[in-house]
């Protein structure tokens, strides 16, 4: 595979703006294949959180103070940064909240004004717990039915399938942009047409997808997409919720309390305008701040660059692993980014894991929060390993030396 | 033989191996010799929640002595267990109630054990020991 050159001579300079990358583990150099659960820190990043504590802090929205009008500030410029690069109509239909769960619970929460007894819902069979488990909660709520689309032995999802399931009673369709536990990256715009045909709104769940490509909610004609910050460069605790303005405006409120309010009396209290009337209380200003900042920082390698090595990564891993005795690949759609979950022979993944950890790499082992994937394919889990723009051909070749020795030792 | 010198002797052959690979090889060694336990045994109600792999623990009390059965389907798992079934199997439900555990620290198992894995480790021992005050109280 041939590709622009310049970004594989930037790696070692990509490197050193994460100091996480140098350290030890059990005396070995650690080896980070760990990013589909969250993204390695830069030190921009890092500085940004530092910066804010030791020159900004104070609360936001509210102050006429000059330090409280400079932090809001920079808090609204991460929403500009957020809406310019997933391109949404306005700032006002950018939400931060704690994270993609979070903004998942919000939704669904949101739709128990709109669903009524067997009204349907529609999930996808790769999707992680937390796009599942609130939605059913909303089915126990209000007596309405979820069905599944189901996958095939690849990992993609059954459009032929998708088709059938939809109807007049169907209402919100959720699905993953990016499978977390095998990488499927699926077919959200068919999904999306095909559901508003049928008068459905979609979520899409785009956690594992923002990382590794360009989103454009607005060419999508998504009604919501949610994805975290910690896996974009960014700290922990803040999640984007882009929704469009006609459908956070019809959403009630999540959670009550300050900042969120037009007019509050005893009587009766009235809601702020978007984006406001979603973020109660005093956000994580620092996380929105710096997550920002890590934005700005992928953006300046670049998706299409970043696409493009982790393509690369990705070919190379999946033909060095396929050389070892025994590996089962999960998930082998032609549609992937840089994920690869697998199982050498009868071995607990759990073994694996814990064998390369004692030689410093850094993999997921289990069932990735995906459970109902792991049934399909009757495994108690697998081992996923998951790479991002600063990885590198050498710790794959590292990664597979140990593999190999693992395998040995528990066969 | 009494639980704390077991104990002692397991402390002593894990001293022998310089790395924690190598200490690793021995759990899986041990994993491999764990008795298997009958199927009968493997039910839904011996699983010990907690635990990243599957483990089944499960005893008997014969002669005043308790017998622990267990199995995993994780070997490294397994080599833990083999330690727990070594260390307290074939004692008495006082003794097995009183045991320090601070073996498995000082072998470093617990540091070494992902957060996790350490505690469905904790839910090993704990079981143990419920199973050994439930003997207690049957007397």
């Amino acid at each position: 595979m041939i590709f622009n050159m310049n970004v594989l001579k930037n790696i070692e300079l990509i490197r050193k703006d994460f100091p996480i990358l140098s350290t030890k583990v059990n005396g070995n150099q650690l080896i980070y294949l760990d990013n589909a659960a969250t993204s390695q820190t830069p030190n921009c990043v890092i500085e940004s959180i530092s910066d804010y504590y030791k020159n900004l802090n104070s609360n936001i929205h509210r102050g006429v103070h000059k330090l409280s009008q400079l932090a809001t500030e920079k808090y609204e410029e991460s929403r500009k940064k957020f809406k310019k690069h997933f391109n949404a109509r306005s700032t006002s239909e950018i939400i931060f909240t704690p994270g993609t769960t979070h903004s998942i619970n919000l939704i669904s929460n949101g739709f128990i004004k709109f669903l009524k007894k067997d009204d349907e819902i529609i999930v996808s069979q790769l999707e992680h717990h937390s796009n599942i488990v609130p939605w059913q909660m909303l089915c126990e709520k209000t007596g309405a039915i979820m069905k599944v689309i189901p996958m095939n032995e690849k990992g993609e999802l059954d459009l032929n399938v998708f088709a059938t399931l939809l109807n007049d009673k169907t209402k919100v369709v959720f699905v993953n942009h990016v499978s977390n536990a095998l990488g499927t990256v699926n077919p959200i715009d068919i999904i999306i047409e095909k559901s508003h045909n049928a008068g459905a709104a979609v979520l899409i769940d785009g956690a594992q997808a923002a990382p590794h490509f360009e989103i454009d909610v607005k060419k999508l004609n998504v009604d919501f997409y949610v994805c975290s910050a910690h896996k974009l460069c960014g700290p922990t605790g803040v999640g984007i919720l882009y929704g469009k303005k006609e459908w956070l405006e019809k959403l009630p409120p999540y959670q009550g309390g300050g900042e969120m309010i037009d007019q509050v009396s005893f009587e009766k209290s009235t809601y702020a305008d978007l984006p406001n009337k979603f973020e109660a209380g005093t956000p994580n200003i620092s996380g929105v701040i710096a997550s920002g900042i890590g934005l700005d920082y992928i953006n300046k390698i670049g998706l299409t660059n970043i696409k493009e090595y982790e393509d690369y990564l990705l070919d190379y891993a999946t033909s060095k692993l396929k050389e070892i005795d025994g590996i089962k690949i999960y998930g082998e759609s032609k549609t992937k980014v840089s994920v690869i979950s697998f199982n050498i022979g009868e071995i607990h993944p759990y073994d694996i894991g814990s064998v390369i950890d004692n030689l410093g790499i850094a993999v997921r082992t289990g069932h990735h929060c995906a459970q109902p994937i792991m049934d399909y394919f009757d495994i108690p889990g697998t081992i996923r390993i998951s790479f991002s723009f600063y990885n590198t051909i050498e710790e794959i070749n590292i990664l597979i030396d140990a593999l190999k020795k693992a395998s040995k030792m528990l066969s | 033989m009494k639980i704390s010198n077991i104990q002692n002797e397991i402390v002593e052959e894990f001293d022998i191996f310089d790395t924690w690979m190598d200490k690793y090889e021995y759990l899986i060694e041990l994993g491999k010799s764990v008795p298997k336990i009958s199927d009968q045994n493997k039910s839904e109600d011996n699983i010990i929640k907690g635990c990243q792999s599957k483990v089944w623990l499960h005893a008997e009390k014969e002669d005043g002595l308790i017998k622990f059965y267990a199995d995993s389907d994780a070997i490294i798992t397994k080599g833990i267990i083999s330690l727990l079934i070594r260390t307290f199997s074939n004692q008495n439900p006082t003794d097995i109630i009183n045991a320090n555990t601070d073996f498995i620290d000082k072998i470093g198992l617990r540091q070494h054990l992902s957060a996790n894995r350490a505690n469905g480790l904790n839910n090993m021992i704990k079981k143990i020991k419920y199973y050994a005050i439930a003997f207690s109280k049957l007397n």
